[in-house]
């Protein structure tokens, strides 16, 4: 591929669309984020992108559902 | 909140012999099938000191098993994470249950636990859902890898449950993160223990204050979780083998309940199916034998009875006609008490045993009357919380039980996060509005699921505020139902704005900022009924032993204004804003007085008024907003503190009247 990676955050995503996670927001989130298996540099998928922007991820087997404010403050490069 | 750990050793000491073994795992691990299999009928619910997140033990093979929340990882964040962790921190072993589909993030927990030094053996469940998707786990290098027995289990046919007493007893400390161990070390030479020194190098500011010692930051937290999640990783990596992305296909349903076009539909379906089971089979046809014949013609009738017999009492025999006006039929005078009259009381049994008969006893001794009466300690409340609520807890919490283990609630939660946030809320906030419609005392215990205080502040307010419990909800829907379309938009709408004015400005009036969703959502199943069953059953049995006792203060309290007087004065006092400011009635006034005791009192009240349509709709819009009902108010108070509790009820009154006297000047 020509190498052009887009800089997104989280709630931007598409169906579809799959992503790595390059920053995570700071503070207690970020714990409760790397817990669930969502850190920085791993791989999600978008399975959902619910209207008002909710999005559910995928994560390996795993589906996990990020509100929009949240989806917000999280930085992705798409795949 | 603390547990007292010396209590917990001495009796643990007391019988050698008796281990305390602790169930931890993820949320929908089938933890629970585990716990049910070994507990066998003898389960203890009982409250968390400090919390109300209930925890259940029982016995197993002489040792103590205790249940414990389904958690992410030991930590502070929330209610339940707290529980866990100090149900946790005094275990003698731990039974790990982990999702052998969602290894990847269980596993977090597992290395956690085996961090924390305690002695750890592995159940991994859903082994059985492994082939099917295609997926190899190597049991043994899991094993090896983490230290500690990996046993396979399957909740269908009990696979491998013969194997728990050998996980118990292999229980060992597995192998842990170099980099913690050697940090560690300088804490623990201060006699702090390994479990609670992790939790402190994690920045658990409480356990760090339980042994005064310098807390951990959130950047050294950080550290430790990547840490951990990388070695999950390099076990995943080696331990699982994915033969095909055939498992995506097994949440099809699950996705189909999220997906734009088909999660209303869905959505339909189930509120129908919710609305039949608690709207028309619970609340109508279970609760009318419960109330009017087990309660009412059974219980009251018996009790109230067999007291007439040794007080002076009048009983007032009526029917009731096509309108649900009480026609008196006859009026029996025992001055001596039944007993000293036995003709009459033979009489008085013939009559009053007929069909559709109703006795209302009145005596004259006010003691008899405060624990007899109308609103009596005895016969009031236990026939309210025996005869009304016990059967509509038991039907909410049998359904948010199907919900949750269905994998249903997560999702309802996910769809509904967007209409919640725009009232500072989260998707989760579903859950206890959803069983304010059942019962607000039964909400707002429920608040305390919510992720911070701001949440929970605003939570209660709206359900004290806009929420009508079932109780009154029936009265409201048999008031408006003969009024037509016009009534019933004007009390939607009315009480749509009250909703959103009075969220809208909490949410920009308290400090602070709401917790977002994030959510887990597990695989879409049938629920099995044992569990769904067994949780109904502790959870009402654990409200039961919760609220009812403030049931019985509310019914004293009423009981001391009637016989006082101060009842009389209420109604005076009130009366006023009732004819001139609402345009009701003066008796109108009776109906807000009652409503403070039970809600469906106040507006039952107005049954027997000649009330025209718009009356009728300016008084329940009044009384649906009006104070929660005497338990309500006293469960609140204990979980809001008084400032907020007080200020939510008078809060309710101001609104109430002044929201119904703006309808009333307007449409009257």
């Amino acid at each position: 591929m020509t190498g052009v990676i887009k800089v997104l955050t989280l709630d931007k995503a598409k169906k579809g669309n799959s992503l790595t996670v390059t920053k995570l927001p700071t503070g207690e989130i970020k714990s409760q984020l790397i817990r669930l298996g969502i850190g920085e540099g791993d791989l999600l998928k978008c399975i959902e992108r619910l209207p008002g922007g909710t999005i559910v991820v995928q994560k390996n087997r795993q589906e996990i559902a990020i509100g929009f404010d949240l989806a917000k403050k999280i930085k992705i490069s798409l795949r | 909140m603390f547990v007292k750990q010396n209590e917990i050793q001495v009796i643990d000491q007391g019988i050698a012999a008796a281990k305390k073994i602790v169930l931890v795992g993820n949320p929908n691990v089938g933890k629970s099938c585990f716990f049910n299999y070994m507990s066998g009928m003898y389960v203890d619910v009982s409250n968390f000191p400090g919390t109300t997140v209930s925890i259940t033990k029982s016995h197993y093979k002489g040792n103590d098993v205790y249940d414990t929340p389904g958690i992410y990882g030991v930590a502070s964040f929330n209610d339940e994470e707290k529980v866990a962790r100090d149900i946790i921190l005094s275990a003698d072993v731990i039974i790990n249950v982990v999702n052998a589909v969602n290894l990847d993030r269980d596993l977090f927990l597992t290395l956690q636990l085996i961090d924390m030094g305690k002695p750890v053996s592995v159940l991994l469940n859903f082994s059985d859902e492994l082939k099917k998707r295609k997926i190899k786990i190597n049991v043994e290098q899991l094993s090896e890898q983490l230290g500690v027995d990996v046993i396979p289990t399957a909740a269908v046919d009990k696979f491998g449950f013969d194997r728990i007493e050998e996980a118990i007893n292999n229980a060992r400390i597995g192998i842990q993160l170099d980099e913690l161990t050697l940090i560690c070390k300088p804490l623990m030479k201060n006699s702090v223990p390994q479990a609670e020194s992790i939790l402190i190098l994690e920045g658990d500011s409480s356990i760090a204050e339980r042994y005064n010692s310098v807390c951990g930051t959130a950047d050294d937290r950080e550290k430790i979780y990547v840490a951990r999640r990388n070695r999950v990783s390099e076990i995943i990596d080696t331990v699982e083998h994915e033969d095909s992305k055939k498992g995506e296909l097994f949440n099809l349903f699950g996705r189909l309940t999220l997906n734009p076009i088909t999660s209303l539909p869905i959505l339909a379906v189930m509120l129908v199916l919710v609305y039949l089971f608690i709207g028309v089979l619970i609340s109508q046809i279970v609760v009318d034998f419960t109330e009017n014949t087990l309660g009412r013609n059974l219980f009251e009738y018996n009790v109230k009875g067999f007291v007439g017999n040794f007080t002076p009492v009048e009983i007032d025999v009526s029917t009731s006609d096509a309108k649900g006006n009480s026609i008196i039929q006859r009026t029996f005078k025992f001055p001596g008490g039944l007993s000293a009259d036995p003709e009459l009381k033979d009489e008085f049994h013939k009559i009053s045993k007929q069909n559709g008969m109703k006795s209302d006893f009145q005596y004259h001794n006010p003691i008899v009357k405060i624990f007899f009466g109308e609103f009596g300690i005895i016969t009031m409340t236990i026939s309210y919380l025996l005869f009304l609520l016990l059967p509509l807890v038991i039907g909410f919490y049998f359904v948010m039980a199907m919900l949750e283990d269905s994998g249903y609630l997560p999702r309802l939660a996910t769809m509904l996060d967007r209409s919640f946030n725009r009232i500072g809320l989260n998707g989760r906030a579903v859950i206890p509005i959803m069983l304010g419609f059942g019962c607000i005392t039964m909400a707002n215990i429920t608040t305390r699921l919510l992720g911070t205080e701001r949440e929970k502040s605003i939570v209660t307010a709206i359900l004290q505020f806009v929420i009508p419990c079932s109780a009154q909800l029936a009265v409201v829907a048999a008031l408006l139902s003969g009024a037509g379309p016009g009534a019933m938009i004007l009390y939607i709408s009315v009480i749509g704005t009250v909703l959103i004015v009075l969220s809208t400005a909490l949410n920009k009036m308290l400090p602070g900022e709401s917790s977002p969703l994030l959510i887990d959502l597990p695989m879409m199943g049938f629920p099995r009924m044992r569990n769904v069953l067994k949780k109904t059953v502790f959870r009402s049995f654990g409200f039961m032993k919760e609220a009812g006792v403030w049931f019985f203060i509310g019914a004293l309290g009423i009981g001391l204004m009637e016989i006082t007087g101060l009842l009389v004065v209420w109604q005076n006092l009130l009366a006023p804003l009732t004819t001139v400011w609402l345009k009701l009635p003066k008796e109108a006034a009776n109906a807000f007085v009652m409503g403070m005791v039970r809600r469906d009192f106040g507006a039952a009240g107005l049954f027997h008024m000649n009330l025209s349509i718009m009356q009728k709709t300016v008084a329940i819009i009044t009384i649906t907003i009006f104070v929660p009902c005497i338990a309500s108010f006293v469960v609140m108070l204990k979980e809001r503190g008084w400032k907020e509790g007080l200020l939510i009820w008078f809060g309710t009154w101001v609104t109430a009247f002044l929201v119904g006297g703006i309808v009333a000047q307007i449409v009257l």
